[in-house]
């Protein structure tokens, strides 16, 4: 980079659950450290509302190399922008999905998971067999559930198919009318015992995993079904690590067909009113969590390390870097770009077989043409709502500490008290701007 | 043991300072002596800066967080003074079933063990107050701490015995009491060992100590792999025992033994070393004596050797409480402060809210946290601590 540009970089990581509030406290105080901040664009209401990052829109219109169109609809208009105006790069294509293994199904006669109930089945199925060959049983679903990690977006994956099915609009979080959570009904009720019930065909120590660990155990083969972001592909290529090397099928999340009817609070089967977008009339609602590592400049750098942050984010996401950088596991980074989607030759170059690259982004294709489609919570204070209220319930409901009634009772009231605390109506708003509702 | 020093420091004058406004002339010798009258405070004027500004102000200006709510807004930030706010959210509110825990109603195993130790506070309160004059600040004092004792075990009654759920607050008791109990009776007992003539004694001593080297992060990662039954190195033990699927820390009380353990492992080195200095520097001479009047090894310890290392077991068991009400690496690192919240100390419970920018929250907590440190502290030290130094 030195060499294109003249541009030194130097690079402070900083663990994942400090990054929100490292970089928040940075700028607030306004020490300014950090002149481009790699993040996640969900937080982007808490740093674009009072004024901290750049607005990019002219200088990514006047970048043609960085092939602004190239990049898929959804990180443009969504992940990247913020009303109206565009605030990040996109380095990453995030939504999550399930991945089965493909050798293992096939044995069986068995289709991929359509909804949460085939999941379960296919899970209790392998639970406690021998899946790959070193004699010890393994697991029928392995999916990250520690606290202070990724397990809220997990269980928002299962959660979404049954609160939003009219749309990306509807909004899976709050109604957008009250700005009351959706998470006193049944179908978050069913959601939770779901979320639960993967549990008992899991790993025992389940609640102590993160995607670190339920990573390792799908490409060792340890499990039969996991639930993640698109990394396992990419992870389960790698020769060093993987033992599934083109066992591995990835979908679009399973969904229900039952979705939540939000007078009533009921559940009410899919038909052509309460389930527009269903498919085989089953409800899918694809997950964006997390949106996606995305960069952006900080307003207050000086004018001429802006230039060059702008540079070296461009550079990340052209086309020639980025397209390598989507193959590799380690990089976190998954596809984004449609080229990336549209380019076969790229993936088997990187070790993918041709069915298995074709599988992969055929799942990736089918959740990102979704219009039911569920962009993560981006209001102000969305860490709160997500990173401690429900990451705490969750964890606490696991362990048995609460039932699913007081679990539901604990999260919505310790989510309007956060909506109160900051404002019922400007959460409203906000997030009813983040779905782009007028 | 307590002696009246003399003064070191020479009897102030105001003279010498008093002298320009009386129109003395200037003399080297009044000079000289005003300097050195000013000297103490310039040289200590740093230091007491550096902590006015690193110590002083944090701490009231937390004090002052711990009252309001912090919000980043265009430019800046805001402060919203909220009164009492945080503190109700932490005892009655929101917060309460992850700070106080879930409080069930009281059974009979919970009176029972309400009364018994409730009875035990309230006559060792008498006893106490018996043994000296009884005069208005002692029983202020004393009325105090058993005013808050009684507090702590009605919480325990209702959390732990009646079949609720501790909270973070009682949790880190847990941590407290019972780890630094336990790491005072091994390290008691692993010194008493050393300071016998055992081959190989010295070797022990350096292998004993070297877990208070380590990073307390690097420990705790150690212990996330051990306690690791599917993947660990003791998973083929596991296996064979057909414990394969069963995970300890998956239990609440397995998750806080775990921390315990960890704790326990790093700590106890501390207590050891202490503890072996002080055998080691007692007179001899009693337990020569003890031998020759027929006592046995038991009867010497309790009777001899223990009253002579009392004022030191008592000071490092009171450091080991101070610096174990912090404890937040082990459970951070070995299971997140899971399950659920079961092994969430008062640090972590801080962290987890300053980690998302509650900043009034946090500064609840940890105030709450200083209260009680300072409760504990106090309470050690005018009941336990300073009787042991006396009694020599």
């Amino acid at each position: 980079m030195q060499k294109l540009t003249g541009a030194k970089i130097n690079v402070i990581t900083v663990p994942f659950a400090d990054l929100y509030q490292k970089i928040l406290t940075d700028f607030t105080t306004g020490t300014n450290s950090y002149h481009v901040v790699v993040f996640a664009p969900q937080w982007m209401a808490d740093y674009v509302e009072p004024g901290y990052l750049e607005d990019l829109t002219p200088r990514i219109e006047a970048d043609p190399a960085l092939q602004w169109n190239d990049i898929g609809p959804f990180f443009r208009n969504f992940s990247a922008t913020y009303g109206g105006r565009i605030y990040t790069i996109p380095l990453d294509g995030d939504f999550q999905m399930v991945y089965y293994r493909t050798d293992l199904l096939e044995a069986e006669g068995l289709k991929p998971p359509e909804t949460w109930e085939d999941y379960l089945a296919i899970a209790q199925k392998f639970h406690g067999k021998d899946l790959n060959g070193d004699g010890v049983p393994d697991f029928g679903s392995g999916i990250a559930k520690r606290r202070g990690a990724q397990s809220y977006w997990m269980f928002w994956s299962i959660a979404a198919s049954f609160l939003q099915s009219q749309g990306t609009q509807q909004g899976a979080f709050f109604d957008v009318n009250t700005m009351e959570p959706l998470t006193m009904n049944e179908a978050f009720e069913r959601a939770l015992e779901i979320y639960k019930e993967t549990g008992k065909h899991g790993p025992p120590d389940e609640l102590n995993w993160d995607v670190g660990d339920s990573r390792a155990a799908f490409v060792t083969g340890r499990c039969a079904l996991t639930l993640d972001w698109g990394d396992i592909s990419t992870l389960a290529i790698d020769p060093e690590q993987s033992k599934v090397k083109d066992k591995v099928g990835a979908v679009i999340l399973p969904g229900t067909k039952e979705v939540l009817d939000r007078k009533a609070g009921k559940l009410v089967a899919c038909d052509q009113n309460t389930c527009p977008h269903a498919i085989n009339g089953v409800n899918h609602a694809p997950y964006a969590a997390f949106g996606g590592w995305s960069g952006a400049i900080n307003k207050n750098a000086p004018a001429k390390v802006k230039d060059a942050g702008y540079a070296f984010l461009s550079y990340m996401s052209q086309p020639a870097q980025a397209n390598v950088d989507v193959t590799i596991g380690k990089t976190g980074f998954n596809p984004y770009r449609i080229s990336q989607f549209e380019n076969i030759d790229l993936w088997v170059k990187a070790g993918m077989s041709e069915a298995a690259a074709k599988n992969y982004l055929g799942a990736i294709k089918a959740s990102l043409n979704s219009p039911n489609m569920v962009l993560d919570l981006r209001i102000p204070g969305a860490q709160r709502y997500q990173g401690v209220v429900l990451d705490t319930v969750l964890s606490r409901y696991l362990a048995g500490e609460l039932t699913t009634k007081q679990a539901m009772e604990e999260l919505t009231k310790g989510w309007n008290e956060i909506t109160d605390e900051l404002g019922r109506e400007k959460q409203k708003q906000a997030y009813r701007a983040s779905l782009s509702i007028r | 043991m307590r002696q009246t020093r003399p003064s070191v420091l020479p009897p102030r004058t105001g003279d010498a300072v008093a002298a320009p406004t009386r129109r003395i002339p200037l003399s080297r010798e009044r000079v000289v002596s005003w300097a050195d009258q000013q000297a103490g405070a310039v040289l200590v004027l740093p230091a007491v800066l550096v902590i006015l500004v690193l110590s002083i102000f944090p701490l009231l200006f937390s004090l002052y967080l711990s009252l309001s709510r912090f919000q980043p807004v265009s430019g800046g930030f805001e402060i919203h003074f909220r009164g009492l706010a945080n503190y109700r959210k932490l005892f009655v509110g929101s917060e309460q079933q992850q700070f106080l825990g879930q409080l069930a109603r009281l059974d009979t195993a919970g009176w029972l063990f309400f009364l018994a130790t409730g009875t035990l506070t309230v006559f060792l309160l008498g006893r106490a107050l018996r043994s000296g004059p009884l005069t208005f600040p002692r029983l202020l004092g004393h009325g105090t701490v058993a005013l808050g004792l009684l507090l702590a075990l009605w919480l325990i009654s209702r959390t732990v015995v009646s079949g609720g759920r501790p909270g973070t607050l009682v949790v880190t008791w847990v941590y407290v009491f019972g780890g630094v109990a336990l790491q005072f009776l091994i390290g008691l007992l692993l010194a008493a060992l050393c300071a016998q003539q055992l081959p190989g004694r010295r070797t022990f001593r350096v292998v004993f100590l070297l877990p208070m080297m380590l990073t307390p992060v690097g420990v705790a990662y150690t212990f996330r792999m051990l306690t690791d039954t599917g993947k660990g190195p003791f998973a083929p033990i596991a296996n064979w025992l057909g414990y394969a699927n069963v995970s300890w820390v998956n239990d609440p009380w397995g998750a806080r033994i775990a921390v315990m353990i960890g704790d326990l492992w790093q700590w106890t080195p501390f207590m050891f070393i202490v503890l072996l200095a002080a055998l080691e520097s007692q007179s001899p001479e009693p337990i020569e004596a003890a031998i020759v009047d027929g006592a046995n090894r038991w009867q010497i310890f309790w009777h001899i050797t223990l009253p002579q290392i009392a004022p030191v077991a008592s000071t490092v068991i009171l450091i080991r409480l101070i610096e174990a009400f912090k404890i937040v690496d082990m459970p951070y690192v070995l299971t997140g402060g899971g399950p659920g919240t079961a092994t969430e100390s008062l640090t972590l419970h801080t962290y987890v809210l300053w980690r998302s920018l509650d900043y009034g929250t946090s500064a609840a907590v940890a105030y709450t946290l200083l209260f009680v440190v300072t409760f504990v502290g106090i309470a050690y030290v005018r009941l336990l601590h300073r009787r042991v130094s006396e009694a020599l």
